[in-house]
């Protein structure tokens, strides 16, 4: 495993970001979209990985440690250091926090399925932190916040309907190099900005290893795919390995299925967002 | 105007609720009087700053007709402050325009229907809108303005053509989003809208009014930064911040005079030449084969 490169190597200059501007921006964001809806209060999952902990910080900032909850979810098997990384941004931010140990539920259903693997585990394991955080937020009175980055929801790294559920995202449009950038910013311990990333299914879990890549690499390569719209050729110029551009077109392409609503079958005049197109935000 | 050519202007840089014309008129008259209260004579708002931007199908929804209720209440409340706004007007033939008006005196002065509907990117306005098909200027008590919306100065030729007719000051209403996150200190659509802006009023030696909302509309912001520039292209009065703001500036119109006797641009614009020029240009490219 490579050591995290988040904080010690220079940033690719297109995707180095101005902190302070990024910053009022989704802090705006989550104010004004969680209040607009008669909504003070925010719910989030703290894994103690720094798309949570930057979401933590973001949140506070914009409605007030009063109003954020934390959610602390372990499994058995989750690296222990999660948990104290996760109470250490809840005591430096001064949050409510709720811990409820994951594993009870988790291994009551796997009883019966004793042959399921890591994936169905750590998809289950997602799933069920996703409706404990719905279901807190009906007790609390409080909008799901969502910390999935932009380089996992176009890979598709992350479990639909489990990771990927929330009301709103203040950093889905933020690449993980970018993410690094701004939790060192604002003020998220280096411990957390600069351990490798996880998914913490078990302790030592690697989003690089098992990805096969390094965020670095992937976010430049994300950025002229994405941003700039490059072609296969151009990408192959600026050289990009023909065996990293083809895997990671087709991951972009097999997970779009994540990023949207389910298909509805086509049969009236006006079919729900096909031609029944309203904002979100409608009357707010 | 006053005996001495000064002009107090008002920039309301505003949010608005999605759709709830109502809630919005009631805003408008608080920022109204808020303007009135500054001294302003004149108090521009956002484009459709009446219904917000991005309205999908809520367009045909929010939209009026000039003989509305609605318009009507607008005019009274321009009895003594000229107002811009924004709305969507439905016409007769059920087209639905983007439009900003322009109210004096308890009338409805003019209305500009937007002409370059962006339908591109993070936009779809021509899914929505029927497009506008003509730049006019108007005399105000002020001296002579047109109206561009947002996406309208983004085409050189309407600033241009509003310029030939003679105006003192051209009026932008807009709802840009922001985006375009970098090092710098602002977004690339900021810097963007300041180039244009700033370009457009030297060079046309006009001031130029440029009037952008604030606030989030699904995940998108709107990045504020509303500005009085005079015509020699300097920024008299700006708000730098994406809140809401009451952008006020005095003006004296009398710059209009001595900055094109210092720089006689328009005096110098060969407008024979340009249309013979554009005119041979159409020519050449509708007489292609292919």
């Amino acid at each position: 495993m490579s050591a995290p490169a988040s904080l010690s190597e220079p940033v690719f200059p297109p995707l180095a970001i101005n902190a302070e501007l990024v910053k009022g921006i989704l802090v705006g964001f989550i104010r004004n979209e969680v209040r607009k809806v008669g909504f003070e209060r925010v719910i989030l999952n703290l894994s103690g990985g720094v798309d949570s902990s930057l979401v933590a910080v973001l949140a506070t900032e914009a409605l007030g440690a009063q109003n954020v909850m934390a959610l602390i979810l372990p499994y058995k098997t989750s690296d222990p250091k999660s948990r104290t990384d996760a109470l250490q941004m809840v005591a430096q931010l001064g949050l409510h926090h709720l811990e409820v140990d994951i594993t009870p539920q988790i291994d009551a259903y796997f009883a019966r399925f004793p042959e399921a693997n890591q994936v169905r585990r750590g998809n289950k394991m997602a799933r069920e932190r996703m409706t404990i955080a719905y279901d807190q937020s009906l007790a609390w009175r409080a909008l799901v916040i969502g910390t999935s980055n932009k380089t996992e929801l176009l890979l598709g790294y992350g479990t639909i309907y489990g990771d990927t559920a929330s009301a709103i995202n203040p950093v889905g449009d933020l690449y993980k190099t970018q993410v690094w950038q701004l939790a060192d910013a604002v003020g998220v311990p280096t411990a957390i900005v600069q351990k490798a990333p996880s998914a913490d299914l078990w302790a030592g879990q690697s989003d690089e290893t098992e990805l096969g890549f390094q965020y670095r690499k992937v976010d430049q390569f994300l950025y002229y795919l994405v941003d700039r719209r490059y072609s296969v050729e151009e990408l192959k110029r600026l050289g990009f390995e023909p065996a990293f551009i083809e895997d990671i077109i087709r991951r972009v392409r097999d997970n779009q299925y994540k990023r949207r609503l389910p298909l509805i079958a086509k049969l009236s005049s006006r079919t729900i967002d096909r031609e029944f197109r309203y904002p979100r935000d409608w009357g707010h | 105007m006053s005996q001495d050519g000064r002009l107090t202007v008002a920039l309301a840089q505003v949010d608005a609720a999605l759709g709830d014309r109502d809630k919005n008129l009631e805003r408008h008259r608080g920022w109204i009087q808020r303007a009135r209260n500054s001294g302003a004579q004149l108090v521009v708002f956002p484009e459709l700053s009446l219904t917000g931007y991005f309205l999908k199908d809520l367009v045909a929804e929010t939209a009026v007709s000039i003989e509305s209720p609605t318009v009507k209440q607008l005019s009274e409340l321009s009895r003594d402050i000229d107002i811009v706004v924004g709305l969507v007007i439905e016409e007769p033939d059920h087209r639905y325009f983007n439009a900003s008006l322009y109210f004096s005196a308890g009338e409805l002065v003019h209305l500009h229907r937007k002409v370059y509907l962006p339908t591109y990117g993070m936009f779809d306005d021509t899914r929505y809108f029927a497009t506008g098909n003509r730049f006019r200027s108007f005399k105000t008590s002020f001296g002579r303005a047109g109206m561009l919306i947002c996406e309208d100065i983004w085409h050189l030729s309407s600033a241009y053509v509003l310029s030939l007719e003679g105006v003192d000051m051209i009026i932008c209403p807009s709802a840009s989003p922001g985006r375009g996150i970098s090092t710098d200190e602002r977004l690339g659509t900021a810097e963007s809208y300041e180039i244009l802006c700033r370009t457009y009023a030297q060079f046309l030696t006009s001031f130029f009014l440029y009037c952008n909302r604030v606030g989030y509309e699904d995940g998108a912001n709107f990045w504020g930064g509303s500005m009085v520039i005079g015509p020699n292209g300097d920024i008299i009065a700006r708000e730098t911040d994406a809140d809401e703001a009451l952008v006020v500036a005095r003006v004296d119109l009398g710059d209009v005079r001595r900055d094109r006797l210092a720089n006689p641009l328009l005096r110098d614009e060969k407008l024979e030449l340009t249309v013979n020029e554009l005119r041979r240009v159409l020519h050449e490219r509708t007489r292609k084969p292919f």
